[in-house]
């Protein structure tokens, strides 16, 4: 485990009052979506406007009033994500309101799955806003089912062991640095110096931004809820989950891990896994060596 | 006749959906992840390898419904479950399966509307979607099955039915059905029957894919089995090519509505409680209708000669048995979960002013016997 100074930049912004969201919510324990929401919106501020699907957190900050995010927010249908804050950025530009930041806050399945076609068009047009994606891998909301972010061989409900997930987990990265949007960064709420400056950085870019959140889920990923921070860290410091930077989509700065722990020290600590014989979990740490590999070759290309 | 235990299973209604849709031989699933019919989902990702066949989840409600006509087409028994928000993006696909001609089943198990709504909690609202939902004039079949063995006997009916008209057949359950886990005795296989689409005789050369010759229902022939067959979302002729003919288009679309407007024996079902000497009639559906047979009983306790009257077959609506029932009670009960829908049904059945009394409740929470009792003193 790598142990840093606290950053007294982060420590000041984590240690700031914030307006949401407050205490109370309805996420289950040891959420790593709230945990993310939470310090997003420490680093971006309330001048904000959250467009939120059907997902976990439509259920987690909305019972208004035991709980409030603090900021202006829409709850939207499935799929609509980006199209309602495309119209809302519009609406209120068309009102002379250029300084409020419209922040998309959608699951996996929503940016992965459902929704996809609809946050290609918001960045090929390159329409003005912060599109977050909070990944925990599957469709928790409605039960665990798998999502097109689900790594491979993972279980979930509607890939019961004897028949598990046959696809790995789509590229979204590489899907989104296609469309050469002006930023793409990953974030883990385990390594919050680089989450906060990375929502930071994002806020003050001009055209379509995003933000790909490692979001750990304790009852979805089967998994001691004491452990989230835990299983985001392991996940980026064992290159499972790269932190990365992409300007342009082309620009990338990737986040060395010179000396990756094990995967099997991310794995074992979630019951998803539970079922990998040892085939599995080098199959596993292939596709996590493959994209590794393909990120620092571009990485050193380009320096 | 006394139960064995043994053969009793203890099954949430989205469950004995999965399990009867497998024995009546369906071998593909395609879905997307959906409160409250999720479990169906779940529960067909389990059987379905099992017994030789397909589980997809697909990646939105749209290709759900989409990958399940495919299916139909290649020659599958298909099933896809959703609830009201996914049974409206499913709708656009939902009329390409009735213009193809592409039998499967699609269960709503409804909750409370509109948009999101109130995802875990039950409602009725999507009864009139499902007849009038997807655009153009097109036949309906919907189910609406009360009690769990019905769910299991229903679906498997579904299945007959879509088999046997060659079209999508809707089975409505609502969030109280779906998640209501109650005692279910399922039957021996071959002990009921199982239809299954009509193939064509004809030869390759001699193949006319909407060939009526025969009847209303043409004879099918699945792809990649030496047949010529195009398929089109656009109004067409017996070839299966695209026409704008008036004539040729009014021909088809008459048929299309005939398969089922023709054979309403075959088609309608409706079950009566008590009504033999009913004076207060109930029309109610689904987990409604639980509700009403409990009030039917109170109120018989009280002296108040109530009887109910169900549709299993909800669409085509049963008209006549509504006209006859009407004749015989001094007036009729409507408890929906909804603000007034099939109320609307009931109302134009009836040729009379005979008084038509609504209960109607919306918000999450089922409708009590109590209520419907209440109703039935205040009529009486």
């Amino acid at each position: 485990m790598i142990i840093r100074e606290p950053n007294k930049a982060t420590v000041n912004i984590l240690g700031k009052d914030h307006s949401g969201p407050s205490g109370g919510h309805l996420a289950c324990q040891g959420c790593g979506g709230a945990l993310s929401l939470r310090m997003a919106l420490k680093a971006i501020g309330n001048r904000c406007i959250f467009v939120i699907p059907a997902c976990c957190m439509a259920v987690i900050d909305g019972p208004f009033p035991v709980s409030s995010l603090g900021v202006p927010l829409m709850h939207i249908a499935f799929g609509a994500t980006a199209p309602t804050a495309t119209g809302i950025k519009a609406g209120l530009t068309t009102q002379g309101d250029n300084e409020t930041l419209v922040v998309a806050w959608a699951g996996d399945g929503a940016t992965f799955d459902i929704g996809l076609g609809a946050v290609s068009a918001a960045a090929d047009r390159n329409d003005d806003y912060l599109y977050v994606c909070y990944d925990n891998e599957a469709y928790m909301n409605t039960g665990i089912q798998q999502s097109g972010a689900t790594p491979k061989a993972a279980w979930t409900t509607t890939t019961p062991n004897k028949k598990p997930k046959t696809s790995i987990k789509k590229d979204i990265i590489s899907i989104m640095a296609a469309h050469r949007i002006p930023y793409i960064a990953t974030a883990s709420p385990s390594h919050p110096d680089d989450f906060l400056r990375k929502f930071q950085k994002a806020k003050e870019i001009k055209g379509f931004r995003f933000l790909h959140v490692f979001a750990p889920c304790p009852p979805g990923q089967r998994f001691e809820e004491k452990n989230t921070v835990k299983v985001a860290r392991n996940a980026v410091e064992s290159r499972v989950f790269p932190l990365l930077e992409i300007e342009n989509g082309e620009k990338l700065t990737l986040t060395d891990i010179p000396d990756p722990i094990p995967i099997k020290e991310y794995l074992e600590l979630q019951n998803r896994f539970a079922h990998f014989k040892n085939e599995d979990i080098e199959a596993f740490e292939k596709n996590i060596e493959k994209r590794w590999q393909e990120l620092s070759e571009w990485n050193r290309k380009q320096t | 006749m006394k139960k064995n235990m043994d053969d009793v299973r203890f099954w949430p209604g989205n469950i004995v959906v999965a399990e009867a849709a497998v024995a009546a031989g369906c071998n593909f699933f395609g879905g997307y992840p959906i409160t409250p019919s999720s479990e169906v989902a779940a529960h067909m990702a389990l059987l379905l390898p099992k017994v030789g066949g397909h589980f997809i989840q697909m990646e939105d409600e749209m290709a759900a419904m989409g990958t399940v006509i495919g299916a139909s087409l290649a020659g599958a028994k298909s099933l896809t479950a959703t609830s009201g928000p996914g049974f409206s993006l499913k709708l656009e696909n939902l009329g390409f399966g009735y213009i193809v001609e592409a039998p499967c089943v699609v269960v709503n198990v409804m909750r409370g509307g509109p948009s999101t709504g109130l995802p875990t909690q039950p409602a009725q609202a999507d009864v009139m979607q499902a007849r009038w939902g997807t655009h153009g004039d097109h036949p309906t079949i919907a189910l609406t099955p009360a009690f769990h063995q019905e769910i299991y006997m229903e679906t498997i009916r579904a299945f007959n039915l879509a088999e046997q008209f060659r079209m999508p057949v809707i089975l409505l359950l609502d969030e109280v059905l779906g998640h209501l886990s109650e005692g279910v005795i399922p039957p021996k296989p071959g002990s009921f029957e199982i239809i299954n689409r009509t193939k064509t005789t004809a030869s390759p050369e001699d193949y006319v894919p909407y060939d009526t010759s025969e009847g209303d229902v043409p004879p099918f022939a699945p792809y990649f089995a030496g047949y010529r067959w195009h398929t089109t979302g656009l109004n067409h002729d017996r070839t299966g090519f695209p026409t704008t003919d008036p004539d040729t288009v009014t021909f088809d679309e008459k048929r299309l509505m005939r398969k089922v407007t023709g054979n309403r024996e075959l088609i309608d079902k409706v079950e009566y409680f008590q009504a033999d000497d009913a004076e207060i009639g109930i029309f109610a559906f689904g987990s409604t209708a639980r509700a009403a047979m409990v009030a039917v009983k109170q109120a018989r306790a009280k002296g108040i000669k109530a009887g109910l009257m169900r549709p299993l077959t909800i669409w085509p609506f049963p008209n006549n048995q509504v006209l006859a029932f009407s004749k015989q009670v001094k007036t009729i009960i409507v408890p929906e979960m909804n603000l007034g829908q099939i109320v609307y049904e009931v109302e134009r059945s009836v040729h009379s002013d005979m008084p038509i009394h609504r209960i109607n409740r919306v918000g999450g929470v089922p409708i009590n016997p109590s209520e419907i009792l209440a109703g039935i003193e205040e009529a009486a």
